[in-house]
């Protein structure tokens, strides 16, 4: 941070903020300052120049490109109108890994969801050693999925009598299970690795939820005779989750519709484990090299994506970001105070 | 100390003798699972540990090896003498710390403007990146590959860097941070006769220095495990292999180096893991604060 923060005043070094440019005829209001039009496009323009460039540039090009056939190089050949975008409706591997997505997320959705929420709420009930027990469930958000799908494939899921699963199962007298082979087996893998790695992040956001909810309730919960764990749980705590319960649903939702890394680390060649990004990378960036129809799938896909989060946010409630607008801490700080 | 004071919302009541022990029966139970949940957490680290240390032998082993028979660490400098590995960690530094240094830096000042100084450009900037928002990063790996394509700068470090360097999401949470700013400050930096760049390296970016952290320790753990954008820009070439491509090339080939290949992975994970300990705290306030993050 050190470098960074001298940085940012080296730019305002070079242009003495008080000495304004003459005769900018700012609109005087209550809080301008002299300088405060230079001051302000000083401060936004490298963002803007670097938005502009590397995300309106890319997708407005990409989008001209999706009309076109462009098999390995960036220069259109030939125009196919609305033929890229009529491919995938006709493409079964594409439909393949909309329905992949669907069952993954509602499988990975609510077990994440319910695993995460039982952590925090036990972590949260320990009356010593909280934040040791946090560290150990947290500590697996540190590694990359690569890293993950290594251990898990080579190590944990080996199709080898030596692995741990093969060995635990061993112990009961199974036969070792080739994992990453066959259908129902490599979906316990797949699911087994992401909650390793993203349950400790979720169970963190809901001990924040938890740690909100201000003790008075539950007091009023004892007076009113309900102190039973479940129907404390059911009547205060749940309720009081809902804004975390809304953006966890959500992230989640997006985490799994980007799944990617541990998808071609595990199973790089099963087409009927292909989430949708997974088959837009092989059909931009795989074999064919075929940037016209990436680009329009990356368009569909980005406005698939783009819908899901505005009805997620529609009917259960403000996502995460405006959450914390509207509801500013020190208000909820005062209740618990 | 705020965890502990916070641990027991309910306060305890003057409970009877059977209260107090059907309460300590919960908490044993409680720690219990607790225990049993870590330790399966816990356990692929020890895996990773294990692996890495194991002889020939136990790794060609037709059972399960719990422990290793003769822990031997030539992995780790095995692994540090092939010069692939060190130049992957290398590149990935580098792209980590310039990338989290960068996105921060650019999005403070940015987000501080939007806030802050007046001017009618605000709003509609502020509209524009919270479209961008809202654009998901993963689907425009793409276009930004054509551009960076264009530009000349596949495999290379700048082609892994330079795209992700704008945060819409980071000026989005520091726009919202410095709404709360409290103005009195600023407004005594004026009075000393500080101007705006003046206000902003003296009082600003002192008090935003442990909001910063929070996100630069999720900014470093997401960009140093990134994978899709370094096997887009680097995935074909050597020249700027990150480490998590490096890692995943022997995932996708076949290998018969296992302790050499975990010991890399544990050494990939270390930059992380100190981050991690030493900023833990932080962090967990800072993902608490932000909401969500970039995990």
């Amino acid at each position: 941070m050190s470098s960074s923060t001298a940085s940012a005043p080296g730019r305002g070094g070079t242009s003495p903020a008080p000495s304004r440019p003459p005769g900018s005829g700012t609109r005087p209001r209550a809080t301008a300052v002299k300088g405060s039009r230079l001051a302000f496009w000083v401060f936004v323009t490298p963002f803007l120049v670097g938005l502009v460039l590397f995300t309106v540039v890319p997708i407005v090009w990409s989008t001209g490109l999706s009309f076109f056939e462009a098999r390995g190089t960036l220069t259109p050949t030939r125009f196919v109108g609305l033929g890229n975008f009529a491919h995938f409706l006709t493409d079964d591997a594409f439909t393949n890994s909309l329905v992949t997505f669907f069952v993954y997320a509602l499988f990975i959705v609510p077990v994440t969801m319910a695993v995460s929420l039982g952590l925090a709420v036990l972590v949260n009930g320990l009356p010593r050693f909280q934040a040791f027990y946090r560290s150990a469930l947290f500590l697996p958000v540190a590694c990359s999925y690569v890293v993950g799908s290594l251990v898990w494939k080579l190590a944990l899921f080996s199709g080898l009598p030596s692995g741990v699963a093969n060995s635990a199962l061993g112990v009961f007298g199974i036969a070792p299970v080739s994992w990453l082979g066959s259908s129902p087996y490599w979906w316990i893998v797949l699911v087994t690795v992401r909650l390793w790695l993203q349950v400790g992040f979720y169970m963190v956001l809901f001990l924040a939820g938890l740690q909100r909810i201000p003790p008075v309730l539950y007091e009023a919960a004892m007076l009113d005779g309900v102190s039973a764990g479940f129907r404390r749980f059911r009547y205060i705590t749940w309720p009081q989750l809902r804004p975390t319960v809304a953006a966890v649903l959500l992230l989640l939702l997006v985490a799994a519709f980007q799944a990617f890394d541990e998808f071609i680390n595990l199973v790089p060649t099963n087409p009927s484990t292909r989430p949708p990004l997974v088959y837009l990378y092989n059909v931009a960036l795989g074999a064919q090299r075929d940037f016209g129809l990436g680009s329009a799938g990356a368009l569909i896909l980005t406005a698939i994506m783009v819908v899901v989060a505005l009805l997620q946010t529609k009917f259960f409630g403000f996502s995460a970001a405006e959450d914390r607008t509207k509801a500013p801490r020190r208000r909820r700080g005062g209740v618990s105070a | 100390m705020s965890t502990a004071q916070l641990s027991r919302p309910v306060p305890r009541a003057a409970g009877t003798g059977k209260r107090q022990a059907a309460r300590t029966g919960a908490n044993v139970a409680r720690y219990a699972a607790v225990t049993l949940v870590a330790l399966l957490f816990l356990l692929p680290f020890y895996i990773m540990v294990k692996t890495a240390v194991s002889p020939a032998a136990d790794i060609a082993s037709r059972t399960f090896v719990l422990w290793p028979s003769d822990p031997d660490w030539s992995s780790f400098s095995r692994v540090l003498d092939d010069p692939t590995f060190p130049r992957a960690m290398l590149n990935t530094a580098v792209m980590a710390v310039v990338l989290t240094g960068g996105q921060i830096v650019l999005a403070a000042m940015a987000g501080y403007a939007m806030a802050r100084i007046p001017n009618r450009a605000a709003g509609p900037l502020f509209s524009a990146t919270i479209v961008v928002l809202l654009i998901p990063a993963a689907t425009t790996f793409l276009p930004n590959f054509l551009i960076v394509a264009k530009l000349g700068w596949v495999d290379s470090l700048r082609g892994l860097v330079v795209p992700g360097l704008f945060s819409a999401f980071n000026v989005f949470l520091f726009r919202q941070f410095f709404l709360n700013f409290p103005k009195e400050l600023e407004e005594a930096g004026r009075l000393d006769g500080l101007g705006y760049f003046g206000v902003f390296r003296r009082i600003v970016v002192p008090n935003t220095l442990a909001f910063a952290s929070a996100l630069t320790v999720l900014g470093f753990v997401g960009s140093w495990n990134a994978f899709l954008w370094p096997l887009v820009v680097a995935g074909g070439g050597s020249g700027a292999v990150t480490v998590q491509v490096y890692l995943s090339s022997f995932l996708t080939a076949q290998t018969f180096d296992y302790s050499g290949l975990f010991a890399a992975a544990l050494l990939s994970l270390v930059p992380v893991l100190l981050v991690f300990l030493v900023l833990q705290r932080w962090l967990v306030r800072g993902v608490a604060e932000t909401g969500m993050g970039g995990g």
